[in-house]
């Protein structure tokens, strides 16, 4: 044995280190506490010092001097194989904006057909096309998606294209793959489900793929998706099915699955196993071998108890009455399970070694999922037992969160792909995992907007924060009657200048008349006051150029561009004629400080559904609820004129801008669409229009039939109707109290009636 | 004493497979005990049997490792019970090891297993002239706890990306670095073996932006605790000191990927900017590096001026203030290094022990922010209804007055009395008033007001009205309308009689007012809904020894409630309708009826002590109420949802 020994290893005695280094034989070291090396070393001498500081540093000059002019050129000849965004992505495309190009469909093949394209790439394609991301000009486009599906490459499949390697070697910019995004939902076919294995080579383009796994993904290229089924909406969609948020959850089941089992092959181990943890009574695992062809060949001796006992449960009614839904592997890494559970707020225990879950780089899944190893199988019921009531208070909320913002739709699924890859950009922000992670989610923050949070309405509350002071007066002037101290649009001004909280005074002139002399506007003092006019040519950087034609008119969305002279949080948006006192202006400005992401104003408006027309109804009408409130009196975030500028789907601009109308409440659709919650009405007054101004459009019938007509548009372009009702309005604290009017803080509002 | 063990001759180069993950290399049957467990093999010095050349010697640095690990909940003397395993041999640097000794040393080791559950730590990978940025060692399966991963040699999930440790920093005094705007430099640049092709960047940015810039070099020799100004005016600075003079630090590639300097510059509060292509940042996983520094690509470092000008001061002393957050809690020094990598690798074994990105990441001390648990506050079409609670101990006339008026108010799901007297036995269920809506009682067994805020299973709803015995005044409409009101402010406490608190410059403590004032700061739980999950909260989480106080001195559990909500989401209450008298029409103030002034100094007292307890005043005041959409309009009544409010 020694004779054949190279090596020895010798037990290096204690003594140059001291003896207090023995800790191997159970001795305690005594440390003394954390002081200057320096003086370690002046101590050494009476013994209290830390043994290590005797040792070397693993550390020296030699690995920190600086470097010989050649010595660079070795590292950077080193040369690696799988992509990354550096090694494989053309940045220099994407400098100025992020635009996406699709190509054209295929053309038919020989016979005349067109190559098969499922409705789920159909449905990626339109919601790219019909988004702000798209370009129909290749040569503008930082990405490009095939025309080609490549959703589902399973050689078996009815949706598997045949010789896509030939048709990307067709594509005018395939370019080995640089800079295309291939979606994929299924690689790889029976018997052993390759994940890599995609029928061609995508080469140097990023994959959007479902059941990505942690060894085939590559870090920081890729991007894992979730698979979604056949049926998944275009845009919109279900919101989460949590209907209510109880503490504790009390549901029928703690864990429940309910699918198929493949008895062999592969993933099939994990499936087979389950019935073990299946207890019929908080625990319902029920597993069936009844699928495909041939299944009665294939089965084993359970098949039968196991179809009879998978029988006895219903699919739904499991997801819905269940706290944890177990997400196992199936021949691939992901399931269509995983968002069905997400989507009913069945928190999922994820039975599928190393699957990398959708937008992982993204999205922090241990606040709405729970890990479970397929090696530790039988541990399941511990560790969901072991999960605390807040937890999965906080988990089901966290599940709705993520669906709603990221999962619903398959627009949401493209967009959010998209942002990923956008924040790899050298010149866009990168959001912070707060903001991905919490409402209203990443889609619908803009980083270019601002750096910080402090300058967005949403997470205020959660930083410890307030919104800036004071407000900036935005009045919207359509008609431009001459101005004189009774001309209500004076009178306005005059009202504004009086407010404890204006920090500014911004009048937009989009009237056809002359602006009004400096002289004509009654003094402001030293609140700033700015007149813009608003020529035929919109204005700002980031602008949309909507235009129907050479001659296009300005839109009246031009009320709502960012405009550089805001500089205060809070926008109060006014109509030229608008009537209101001081006093509320400044109330309905401390309102809106406590809810800073919603709309917080006078004019109430409702929607409703209007069966006989089978189509939205919009209402000016005195009701009990209001789910608009115009922005021809409200305070409102500048966020949002940030959103609506850039964010909007230039389809709903473009429906404003032709009929001049309708801003207002777009507006609120798009507020209610971020917060899913209603705007805030405060005090009583309903008019606040002075009616004395004639030749309002407000008092044109078809004026008021446009609106309905509208709603029932953004409502389509939306997928869905984001208004939301509310049954009150805030009013002072005293408001018409029976209490002397001294005693009162906003005394002009008890004098406002209806 | 002297130990030998066999060791395998054949030595081929394997390097490590690459292919791990954590689902095929560890062994998690290894781990099966609740807790991590990590065993480290006895010090030990490897020889060539030849040379007598030693494989590695022991580091200061990986002693303190050693000695980290040993000290903490980790260690475990018994090989038996450890999922992982801590070689003794040091392999920190790669310079400092010789790489033909070391692999076999590794495959010497007792239970080595080619290297399965064994971690090694390493921060300078790599050798002349090609530089891996793994160790080139076979260390076939082992979990790698390296400083020098780019995204190519990192195994997601597995390996652990650690900072590359800095002796200069130990030495830095720990008195704390001021934030602020007020540095000399926007962009400082000490990093001496920065690439050459990036120093001439830098000469010609300097070019345009001289004031900006502060690129130092070396002082000559080799001296690392001092930097120098570039000739002819050649200044020496003190390092790393000097980077306190920089909003922003750069640390930029060099043969390797990892450099001490970013533990440096964030010693020093600098903001990093980090010029390294698919560089793996230290414990990525967790920490959200978007949050404390600046990456910019390699090629793109022209345009650093640019990019770091453009950002806001308001983010810069978030940046700082994340850095300084960041190099505390996970950076500061070994032993903070070493535990932060072991919690991340528990993390993965125990999943449910993770910490989520929010905890890893958010600054909580000093400072307002909050993490409000009910988030999920759309407003869903159906309604569940509430739960009235009420506190009675003897006022059974007044009681079933109060019982009868709730059962008609249409959202009432169910009532639960919450009987507080030991003495006395509730009236028989037979005798209360018949009432179409279920009807509970719950005698407790000691007379405490927390008793009301007990989250009783019988509660089935999301909401709670909890109610005071002798309120019998409040209308259908009124609690019909609380409760819609609620539902659109789930995570606020929503009620009828109001509160305020203010701030007495005279006695300088806190004062509590009952009066009518343009002011709101609490909503009294004697009327009031409320989440359930709060009363949870109340139960089992309230901060300090509030709950017991309140119990004890039979006050200002509503006071309790309203600071604990408030602490939690910064949420104002909100008070419903006009409404101020509860009990009887001729009641001037509730408050007064049942109490003296002897109640009243207790209950400002109470706020001055819940204030001091959380550390801040919670208690946000609005000047807002809600009424009904209609209220006081001049509207056809049976059009109107809610008629019957507004009486005072």
């Amino acid at each position: 044995m020694q004779a054949k020994k190279r090596y020895i290893l010798v037990f290096v005695s204690c003594a140059f280190l001291a003896i207090s280094f023995c800790y191997f034989g159970g001795y305690r070291l005594k440390v003394a506490p954390n002081r200057p090396r320096r003086a370690q070393h002046e101590s050494a001498k009476d013994g209290g010092i830390q043994p290590y500081a005797q040792l070397p540093s693993f550390i020296s000059f030699e690995q920190r001097k600086p470097l010989a002019n050649e010595s660079s050129a070795a590292i950077a000849a080193s040369k690696k194989n799988a992509c990354r965004m550096e090694s494989c992505f053309d940045f220099t495309k994407c400098y100025d904006q992020f635009l996406v190009y699709v190509y054209p469909p295929e053309p038919l093949n020989s016979l005349g057909a067109a190559p098969p394209s499922s409705a789920n790439y159909q449905k990626i394609l339109t919601a790219i096309q019909e988004s702000r991301y798209h370009t129909s000009d290749p040569a503008a486009a930082c990405l490009f998606v095939l025309g080609i599906d490549t959703l589902d490459r399973d050689s078996l499949s009815d949706d598997y294209v045949r010789n896509v390697p030939s048709r990307l070697a067709r594509l005018p910019h395939w370019n080995n793959g640089r800079n295309h995004i291939i979606f994929n939902l299924y690689s790889g076919t029976w018997p052993d489900y390759a994940e890599h294995s995609l029928g061609f080579d995508a080469g140097e383009a990023i994959l959007a793929k479902a059941s990505m796994s942690v060894l085939q993904m590559r870090h920081g290229f890729d991007v894992s998706i979730p698979l979604f089924h056949k049926q998944f909406p275009l845009r919109a969609g279900a919101t989460g099915s949590v209907q209510s948020n109880n503490f504790p959850a009390n549901k029928k089941y703690l864990l429940a699955f309910k699918g198929k089992r493949y008895v062999h092959g592969i993933g099939s181990e994990t499936r087979n196993s389950l019935f073990h943890l299946h207890n019929g009574r908080d625990m319902v695992m029920v597993t069936t071998c009844r699928h495909g062809k041939s299944w009665r060949e294939l089965q084993d001796n359970r098949c039968d108890e196991d179809n009879r006992e998978y029988d006895r449960y219903d699919y739904e009614t499991l997801l819905q009455n269940s706290t944890f839904c177990l997400v196992p592997r199936g021949r691939r890494l992901g399931s269509f399970r995983f968002l069905e559970a997400l989507q009913a707020g069945c928190i999922p225990v994820l039975l599928s070694n190393a699957w990398v879950l959708p937008f992982e780089s993204k999205i922090d899944w241990k606040q709405a999922a729970i890990w479970a190893d397929e090696r530790l199988l039988l541990q399941v019921p511990d560790i969901v037992r072991s999960i605390s009531a807040e937890r999965i208070f906080a988990l089901r909320q966290q599940t709705q969160v993520l669906w709603e913002r990221y999962f619903g739709s398959i627009e949401k699924i493209v967009f959010t792909t998209f942002e990923i890859i956008r924040e790899r950009l050298p010149d866009y922000p990168v959001r912070s995992n707060l903001i991905w992670n919490s409402s209203p989610g990443a889609l619908l923050t803009l980083p270019t907007f601002a750096d910080s949070s402090r300058f967005m309405p949403f997470l205020l509350n959660a930083m410890g924060m307030e919104p800036r002071h004071n407000y900036t007066a935005v009045i919207y002037v359509q008609i431009g009657a001459a101005l004189g101290p009774n001309a209500a649009l004076y009178k306005l001004v005059r009202t504004i200048t009086k407010s404890q909280f204006v920090d500014r005074i911004l009048v937009l002139w989009a009237a056809d008349r002359p602006l009004p002399l400096k002289k004509r506007w009654p003094p402001t003092f030293h609140i700033p006051l700015h007149v813009i006019a608003l020529g035929g040519s919109s204005r700002g950087a980031a602008t949309p150029t909507v235009q129907t034609g050479a001659e296009a008119r300005p839109s009246i969305s031009q009320r709502f561009l960012p405009y550089d002279e805001i500089q205060t949080d809070a926008v109060l948006s006014l109509d030229e004629d608008a009537i209101l006192n001081t006093d509320e202006l400044d109330f309905a400005y401390t309102v809106w400080r406590d809810f800073p992401e919603r709309i917080v104003g006078y004019p109430a408006r409702a929607h409703f559904w209007d069966d006989s027309k089978n189509a939205w109804g919009y209402t000016s009408k005195w009701t009990n609820y209001y789910s608009i409130v115009l922005t021809g009196a409200a305070f409102y975030h500048r966020y949002y004129n940030y959103l609506y500028t850039n964010w909007l789907s230039l389809l709903l601009l473009k429906t404003v801008q032709q009929s001049s109308n309708c801003e207002d409440i777009l507006m609120n659709l798009l507020v209610s669409h971020v917060t899913r919650k209603p705007p805030i009405k405060v005090t009583q007054r309903k008019g606040y229009k002075d009616r004395e101004t004639g030749r309002s459009p407000w008092n044109d019938p078809d004026h008021f039939i446009q609106r309905q007509s509208c709603l029932n548009t953004f409502a389509a372009v939306f997928g869905y109707m984001p208004l939301i009702r509310s049954n009150l309005r805030m009013d002072p604290m005293l408001y018409r109290d029976p209490v002397s009017n001294l005693r009162k803080k906003y005394r002009q509002i008890e004098l406002v009636g209806s | 004493m002297e130990r030998e063990v066999l060791l395998h001759s054949d030595t081929e180069y394997r390097g490590r497979n690459a292919n791990c993950t954590f689902w095929d290399c560890l062994n998690i049957y290894k781990c099966e005990h609740d807790k991590l467990k990590v065993y480290i093999y006895p010090l030990q010095e490897f020889l060539d049997e030849k040379s007598d050349k030693v494989a590695s010697t022991l580091s200061s640095e990986y002693f303190q490792i050693l000695e980290t690990v040993l000290k903490s909940r980790y260690y475990t003397s018994n090989p038996n019970e450890a999922c992982l395993f801590l070689p003794s041999l040091d392999l920190l640097n790669q310079d400092m090891f010789d790489k033909h000794l070391a692999g076999p040393a590794l495959s010497s080791l007792n239970f080595w297993d080619r290297g399965e559950n064994h971690l090694i730590f390493n921060m300078l990978p790599g050798s002349a002239p090609n530089y891996n940025t793994i160790l080139d060692v076979n260390i076939d399966n082992a979990i790698v706890l390296g400083g020098g991963f780019d995204s190519w040699t990192y195994r997601p999930g597995f390996d652990v990306a650690i900072p590359v440790w800095s002796p200069l920093v130990q030495q830095i005094s720990t008195a704390p670095i001021h934030n602020g705007l007020h540095r000399n430099y926007l962009l400082v640049v000490a990093q001496l073996n920065i690439l050459p092709q990036h120093a001439r960047t830098f000469n010609e940015l300097k070019a345009n932006s001289a004031e900006k810039i502060l690129q130092l070099g070396s002082c000559g020799g080799n001296e690392i605790e001092a930097r120098c100004s570039s000739a002819p005016h050649q200044k020496r600075f003190e390092y790393p000191r000097i980077l306190r003079r920089g909003q922003f630090c750069f640390v930029g590639r060099s043969l390797r990927v990892g450099q001490p300097d970013l533990i440096e510059i964030m010693s020093q509060n600098c903001i990093p900017v980090l010029a390294i292509d698919n560089f793996v940042l230290p414990f990525e996983d967790v920490i959200d590096w978007s949050l404390a520094a600046v990456r910019l690509r390699e090629s793109e470092l022209h345009s650093i001026i640019r990019k770091l000008e453009s950002i806001s001061s308001v983010k810069i002393l978030e940046m700082q203030k994340q850095v300084q957050y960041l190099y505390t809690n996970y950076l500061k020094d070994l032993k903070t290094i070493t535990i932060t990598a072991l919690e991340i690798i528990e993390s993965r074994i125990f999943p449910l022990l993770a910490r989520s990105s929010r905890q890893w990441n958010t600054v909580n001390k000093n400072s307002h922010s909050t993490f409000n648990p009910i988030f999920l506050t759309s407003l869903v079409p159906k309604s569940q209804g509430f739960t009235a609670v009420i506190l009675t101990y003897d006022r059974v006339e007044s009681l079933f007055l109060l019982i009868q008026k709730l059962t008609v108010v249409p959202s009432l799901q169910s009532i639960l009395v919450i009987w507080n007297n030991q003495k006395k036995m509730p009236p028989h269920l037979s005798t209360f008033p018949t009432i179409a809506k279920p009807l509970k009682i719950i005698q407790t067994r000691e007379n405490k007001l927390s008793n009301r805020f007990y989250p009783y299973p019988e509660i089935e709803t999301e909401a709670i009205l909890t109610i005071d015995d002798d309120i019998i005044m409040l209308t259908s409409d009124e609690l019909d309308f609380g409760y819609e009101v609620w539902r659109e402010f789930p995570d606020h406490i929503v009620g009828f009689p109001s509160r305020i608190h203010v701030w007495d410059n005279s006695t300088m403590r806190w004062h509590y007012e009952s009066e009518w004032t343009n002011q709101i700061s609490m909503v009294l739980t004697g009327a009031a809904f409320h989440h359930k999950y709060w009363s949870h909260m109340y139960t089992y989480a309230m901060p300090g020894d509030i709950k017991h106080w309140v119990d004890e001195h039979m006050n200002c559990e509503d006071i309790a409630m309203n600071f604990l909500v408030a602490n939690l989401t910064n949420n104002p209450p909100i008070k419903v309708t006009p409404r101020k008298k509860f009990k009887c029409p001729e009641c001037t103030n509730t408050e007064m009826l049942s109490a003296d002034l002897n109640h009243m100094r207790e209950r400002s007292a109470c706020i001055d002590r819940f204030s001091k307890i959380y550390g801040r005043m919670p208690l946000r005041t609005v000047e807002f109420r809600a009424d009904p959409v209609l209220f006081r309009d001049n509207f056809p009544e049976k059009l109107k949802r809610y008629n019957d409010i507004g009486s005072l």
